[in-house]
């Protein structure tokens, strides 16, 4: 016992006396410990997958001398046998923010009043570019959240500060809890980004996330552009982010989507960006895995809901369900398909949890060893510092962890977790397993006495030899016992006080404090020893985890469909051909195109189906959509926005697109809000339910974007006290798009005189925004443009006929009507809603004639939606211009179908029931545009998306699922786990005019 | 080709139209109507194929069927031949801020909500604006009446039933203070600001919310029982809520408020009660079949209230409830609900085309909320005795195909159908048409 303390005593005092040698000492003389500490006959962990049985591992200077089982240990060694014990290296976190303030909200501003430049000088135009950041400068260790890191088994981490896009450097720190000096290993190992707007700034730029990959863009380009020597200012920001492009490039994702998003802006930059994801990339595996990056994950799985009344339960959806069943399986999942990570603590309520959720990962099928990988090895690797950290390899730092046994079985205790050298104690490893029963003498009264819980902290319970309960506060540290007692038969608050020192767990003795201040000897026999209850019983059965579905929703699909070959007998055929509206005809669908139109047809191989009294037509295309988009419709930090694209935050897991496809929905043009002059460009998708973003986007899809103008753009209805924004009339927003397209005219001059050049002088400034208006004067980007009222849509066909190209579409362009012969005359299209108005201002002289006068003066006219509930009915909406037009019914359903497919110049492959043409097709229940009709069947290139029939079973499915996660639930919660309380997310459905902030 | 035809059709037939000066409500029956020949949709199920409709001094004196009833020649002084037309009673549009705004955006146009937590005592009616550019245009889709309904606060105040054709509010009432309007405590909230969008979260305030209901209506009832020393406007605005001539409608979705309200309503005396919304009283639709409640159920053209319930569920609502024998109504606030009222025969529609039959459907809109709002005495079927509101469609009124209207009658008086809206489709037809 006394060599323990003296062991003890020792390595505090060695590790004390590290530091710098060239540091001036003024407390004592020079003091440098070059004494080895030797550790013997271990189970040592060298790497994962290297084990020494009965090895040696020696250390000296904080750094590994050597490890095998057959070294020389010299003689200036401190000797410590850990015979039984095992040695692991310590962990490495790759992403925390540990010692750094979190930059706190300037709530001063805010949306209302904010500012469009920077208040920066020296540096990049937009604030929340900080890669001039580093955190070391404000870095302060943190020492009581060391210690928790510590009792995780962590020795390294590294930090930053998570603000901002780029958010600059990050630091390596070793949680060396003894020695400040050598803690920062590396200054600067890590550069940082995510998609987040800096804390600390007002500035209204990035306001969505496709302004935060755009701004991305746009700062590599100027990075490659200020390298080149091209600037003529001096900008820090740029000059930082190029002198740390040799660093491990970390971007925190937050999401499986936002994965895939930031692995295609490193795709397009050639970046190699390690992705910290968010726990949910089990639910896109296949195309997490197709980004080849690396990943860092956290572990921080959701409490089980309480579900305990039902009306709140009510209100829990079954996707955050199924999350808390199946988020622990991440890490097999990730593991089984190859993608190489590193775990982290982030996101953790606890890092003590930490243990806890990676073996219940563990015990659901992830591997033990693979986990170790992920706390060392791996991320040694990734940082380029296997030589340091990561192994207990010669030459490395002497972290590691010691153990009681394997350090991912549910039984085994950390003893130690060494960083630098340098000891801290997790549980005392001398520590004496006294749990049993025992019987307590103090002075005359004699006491039962029941130790029991886990060896290293055992709990206590006392009771007076007639079995009744007597409160007590029990604890050992260091193998001393201390207990109070109260005793049983008086009601004085005084209490008997116990200490005593563990030298055999047999008998315990020491000097007992009664309550009088006498002091007495007591003793304890121990009678019969522990016996865990919990070895008795049979390990309890992990729950049954959901299967994962395409997307991971509610209707979301077991697994990906494919295309069909469907033979569809005596239908109605609505063709939008010269064929007209064809009674008991066939449609024949292969190969995800219609193969065939016409009476008597047949097909071996295809599956008939009997369209006896239905109707087929082509699938709804909803030339003005705003659903499945993540974070933000708008970008509206700028009055031009042209660089932003929707094709970059397609949500794939919406449950709108179905709702779309129930509504027989095929086509949407996924478009930018309407709070700028020139808003962002669009994404056309296709609603493949249960496809990745990618996947969904039209291929080959021609080039839009959106403008707007009117209220929204001069922000009228914003409630802006002092708006700072130019324009504030429809006079200015004539201006902006002036001096945009004039200077996107002479942008595009000085690259082609640029690349005209020989001689080469210096390159312009590649502009993502004037790259993409010059595209719409180069005619090869079409403009869909938010319009109202009669003088702002003669003004855009001014302005664009001065700058030589057309205007294609008008969208809501309710006033059409007024100017349906000048917008023919232009060669414009209409997309406009079948019969809003008095919503604004400008919207009072909107009619619902106005789709019928348009068509009447031969402009192509479409109906759309803006809107997630009206695009499922599209139909009724197309009937609209029957109702006030008298429009025929066969072009009233053109409204809806091929006009907006020639709006969107895709008419070649989709819009009509034409042999060869896409297999995008819908059959309806009766007339499409009848109120009585309902889509019974949605395919897209012949995959069944929505069937009407699978729908209802798809709802059986769900109630039965939530009664088993409920269930689930309720078993958890009467186990004693941990519950939150039933919320769930709110959705917004963005319109056009919707702010994000 | 085809566009080119349609278009000199169109000219055709607008050229025949008389451009009327709009909204000049129309004067007091002083002729009698005999319709004739119709399929007359009687609102209350039922359907005479052949019928004989006709109405002396705005109200109804003859709903029959045309090859039986036998008429003197000269038993009505104008006879419309209807042969396949279609006959409706007005629909009814409940729930309705018609006349309180004129446009969304427009704060100074906006009359529908007072500050304050009880405000029984505000009135609707005083602010409703007959000569709205919008009611013009609910009209000819087939809306000749209207619940008039304050907005806002815990008590918003008490609405009053309106026709849709008058010169002001006064002589527009067709039941004047029908009910009160409480919104009842949500027993989930929003979380978070504006910069950090919370999630939805139970309610923590919940039941003290209700527990301030309760006290409110505990001292309605008691200042209702005697002659007070000191008149409280609004206490005593609720009077009628405690002797059954008014009407205590509940706002509420979720099933534990509908539970609740109920409840709340037994206890304290209140006599009738109808539940606005109610998109989850299918699950307590055995206590208030129990209890006679109404259901004027949340616009059927919304969107599901949760990702796991059934696409379709709002469309298939009024049927789940009237299976289960509950009287549904359709009310459609929500986004756009002025300009949209023209739209409540097609919510009808959707009801029937997701399970309802036509005629149970028109219900809805019709014989359902008459009695919901406590004036079938007056309305909502084309029955003897009853106020001669009504319309002939061309076709089926609850299919926008076929949804168009030839003549309107609000209380006998044919009603001029031209809106703004047409005075510029005509305008600009024009416009091309000298082109």
């Amino acid at each position: 016992m006394k060599k323990a303390l003296l062991l003890l005593f020792l390595s505090v005092f060695l590790t004390k006396m590290h530091a710098q040698d060239y540091f001036p000492i003024n407390e004592s003389v020079h003091n440098k410990n070059n004494n080895y500490t030797v550790f013997t006959n271990a189970t040592i962990y060298v790497t994962p997958n290297q084990k020494i049985e009965k090895g040696t591992l020696l250390i000296q200077d904080g750094k590994i001398v050597s490890v095998g089982t057959n070294i020389a240990i010299p003689k200036n060694s401190i000797t410590i046998n850990l015979e039984g014990k095992t040695i692991y290296p310590s962990f490495i976190d790759l992403y925390t923010t540990f010692g750094i303030e979190k930059p706190k909200r300037n709530l001063t501003g805010g949306r209302r009043d904010a500012s469009y430049d920077t208040k920066r000088v020296g540096f990049y135009w937009n604030e929340s570019i900080r890669p001039e950041t580093n955190s070391y400068e404000s870095f302060t260790y943190d020492q009581p959240k060391a210690d928790e890191l510590l009792k995780a088994g962590f020795g390294v981490v590294s930090t930053h500060i998570a603000d901002g896009v780029a958010q600059g450097t990050g630091a390596l720190i070793a949680l060396n809890n003894t020695d400040d000096k050598n803690r920062i290993i590396s200054n600067k190992l890590t550069n940082h980004f995510a998609f987040t707007k800096s804390a600390l700034t007002n500035q209204a730029y990035p306001s969505s996330l496709m302004g935060m990959m755009a701004l991305l863009r746009q700062m590599y380009l100027d990075l490659d552009w200020y390298k080149k020597g091209n600037a003529e200012n001096k900008d820090l920001s740029l000059e930082a982010l190029a002198n740390n492009e040799k660093l491990i490039q970390i971007f925190a994702t937050e999401d499986k989507l936002n994965s895939l998003r930031a692995a295609k802006i490193a795709k397009e930059f050639g970046l190699n960006y390690i992705l910290k994801g968010s726990g949910n990339e089990f639910e896109r595996i296949e195309e997490i895995k197709n980004t080849n990056a690396k990943f860092i994950i956290p572990i921080s799985f959701p409490e089980a809901y309480d579900v305990s009344n039902p009306y709140q339960s009510n209100q829990i959806e079954l996707a955050d369900m199924r999350f808390w069943n199946q988020a622990p399986t991440n890490l097999k999942v990730l593991s089984d398909n190859g993608v190489v990570f590193a775990l982290t603590t982030d996101k953790l309520k606890k890092i003590e949890d930490f243990r806890t959720n990676l073996l219940k990962a563990i015990k659901l099928g992830f591997d033990k060893t693979k986990a170790l990988e992920a706390l060392t090895t791996i991320p040694a690797s990734i940082l380029g510092k296997s030589n340091e950290i990561g192994s207990l390899k010669a030459g490395c730092f002497a972290n590691f962890v010691i153990t009681s046994g394997e350090i991912f079985d549910e039984k085994t205790i950390l003893f130690e977790n060494w960083v630098q050298g340098s000891k801290f104690v997790i549980n005392d490893i001398n520590g004496k397993d006294i749990r049993g029963n025992y019987d307590l003498t103090i002075g005359k009264d004699t006491y039962k006495w029941k130790i029991e819980g886990t060896a290293e902290a055992p709990k206590s319970d006392l009771t007076t030899a007639d079995a009744k309960k007597i409160k007590s506060t029990f604890s050992v540290a260091k193998n001393w016992i201390s207990l109070l007692v109260k005793p049983a038969d008086t009601i004085k608050s005084n209490y008997t006080r116990l200490t005593g020192f563990i030298e055999k767990p047999e008998i315990l003795s020491g000097k007992a404090v009664l309550s009088n201040g006498e002091e007495t000897q007591w003793t304890a026999v121990r009678t019969s020893a522990f016996i865990a209850i919990k070895d008795t019983l049979k390990p309890e059965k992990p729950i049954a985890i959901m299967p994962t579905t395409y997307p991971n929703v509610a209707f979301g699909d077991s697994k990906k469909l494919t295309a069909q070959t469907l033979l569809f007998k005596n239908a109605t055929v609505w063709t939008n051909e010269k064929e007209g509206i064809l009674t008991e005809t066939d449609v024949l669908i292969k190969n995800g195109k219609i193969a065939a139109v016409g009476k008597n047809l047949s097909d071996a191989t295809a599956t008939v189906v009997d369209a006896k009294g239905k109707h087929i037509t082509s699938g709804i295309i909803d030339e003005h959509s705003h659903i499945a988009i993540s974070k933000g419709v708008n970008e509206s930090g700028h009055n031009s926005t042209a660089e932003v694209t929707i094709q970059d935050v397609v949500n794939s897991e919406d449950i709108n697109i179905y709702r779309d496809l129930a509504g027989g929905v095929t086509i949407s043009q996924l478009l930018h809000g309407s709070a700028n002059p020139i808003g962002g460009r669009s994404a056309i998708v296709k609603w493949k339910w249960g496809a990745a973003p990618e996947d969904m986007l039209y291929k080959n899809q021609p080039k839009f974007i959106k403008f707007a103008l009117g209220e929204n753009v001069k922000q009228a209805n914003w409630g802006i006290d002092n708006p700072t924004r130019f324009p504030q009339t429809r006079m200015g927003v004539e201006q902006v798009f002036i001096d945009y397209f004039q200077r996107a005219k002479e942008y595009d001059e000085s690259w082609k005189k640029f690349k005209a050049n020989s001689k080469k002088e210096k390159a312009p400034r590649v502009d993502l925004e004037m790259e993409t208006l010059a595209e719409i004067l180069n005619k090869e980007r079409f403009i869909t443009c938010h319009s109202y009222v009669e003088s702002e849509i003669l003004m855009l066909m001014n302005v664009a006929e001065k700058f030589n190209f057309n205007v294609n579409t008008f969208t809501h362009i309710l006033e059409g009507y007024k100017v349906a012969d000048k917008m023919k005359a232009h060669g414009v299209g209409a997309s406009t809603f079948s019969d809003w108005w008095a919503y604004k201002f400008e919207v009072n002289d909107a009619i619902p004639f106005n789709g019928p006068i348009m068509h009447n003066a031969g402009v192509v006219v479409a109906y759309n939606s803006d809107d997630a509930e009206m695009s499922r009915r599209l139909n009724q909406e197309a009937a609209k211009a029957v109702k006030y037009g008298n429009i025929p019914e066969e072009e009233a359903w053109k409204f809806v179908t091929l006009n907006p497919a020639k709006l969107l110049h895709i008419d070649d492959k989709v819009g009509s029931i034409k042999m060869g043409k896409d297999a995008d097709v819908v059959l309806w229940s009766d007339n499409p545009l009848s109120i009585y009709a309902k889509a019974e069947k949605t395919i897209i290139e012949g995959v069944v998306y929505f069937d009407i029939e699978k729908d209802a079973e798809k709802q059986a499915a769900i109630t039965k699922e939530r009664n088993i996660l409920i269930g689930q639930m309720l078993q958890e919660k009467n186990k004693g786990g941990q519950t939150q309380t039933p919320t769930k997310k709110e959705k917004k459905e963005y319109h056009c005019d919707t702010l994000e902030e | 080709m085809i566009n080119k035809n349609i278009y000199n059709l169109l000219l055709v037939f607008c050229a025949s139209v008389q451009l009327n000066a709009q909204q000049i409500p129309a004067q007091k029956q002083t002729k009698s109507v005999l319709i004739l020949n119709a399929t007359a949709h009687l609102g209350n199920g039922k359907v005479i194929e052949n019928s004989a409709i006709g109405f002396k001094d705005g109200k109804l004196t003859l709903v029959a069927d045309a090859t039986i009833i036998r008429l003197a020649d000269n038993a009505f002084d104008t006879t419309i031949n209807a042969a396949g037309k279609h006959v409706y009673p007005g629909f009814i549009s409940p729930n309705s801020t018609l006349g309180l705004v004129e446009i969304d955006a427009v704060k100074s146009s906006d009359d529908e909500a007072e500050i304050g937590d009880f405000n029984p005592n505000v009135r609707s009616i005083i602010a409703y604006n007959s000569e709205s550019k919008v009611i013009e245009t609910v009209r000819p889709n087939g809306v000749l009446i209207a619940q008039i309904t304050p907005r806002g606060g815990r008590i918003s105040g008490t609405s009053s039933v309106v026709q849709l054709d008058a010169w002001s509010w006064s002589d527009a009432i067709l039941k004047e203070n029908d009910g009160i309007h409480l919104n009842f405590p949500a027993t989930f909230k929003r979380g978070g600001n504006w910069f950090e969008p919370g999630i939805i979260e139970p309610n923590k305030d919940y039941i003290k919310q209700v527990e301030e209901v309760n006290t409110f209506l505990i001292n309605a009832k008691a200042y209702s029982g005697a002659a007070p020393k000191e008149r409280n406007l609004i206490l005593e605005a609720t009077k009628g809520l405690f002797d059954g001539t008014q009407i205590l409608y509940v706002h509420a979705d979720e099933e534990k408020q509908i539970i609740d309200a109920i409840q709340l309503a037994k206890d304290n005396g209140i006599q009738k009660l109808v539940v606005v919304g109610g998109f989850e009283a299918y699950k307590s639709a055995d206590l208030l079949k129990k209890n006679n409640v109404g259901v004027l159920l949340r616009r059927v053209h919304d969107m599901p209230t949760s990702d796991d319930e059934d696409v379709n569920l709002p469309y298939k609502m009024a049927k789940i409830l009237t299976d289960k024998g509950i009287i549904v109504g359709l009310e459609n606030s929500g986004d756009h609900e002025r300009m949209s009222v023209r739209n409540l025969p097609f919510l009808a529609g959707t009801c029937a085309a997701f399970g309802l039959d036509k005629e149970t459907a028109l219900q809805l809109i019709t014989s359902n909320t008459s009695q919901l709002l406590g004036i079938d005495a007056l309305c909502g079927t084309l029955e003897t005795g009853k106020d001669a509101t009504l319309f002939i469609s061309e076709g089926d009124a609850l299919d926008m195909r076929t949804n168009q209207l030839s003549t309107a009658f609000i209380q006998g008086r044919e009603i001029n159908l031209e809106t703004h809206q047409t005075k510029l489709n005509k305008k600009f037809k024009q416009k091309f048409n000298q082109q």
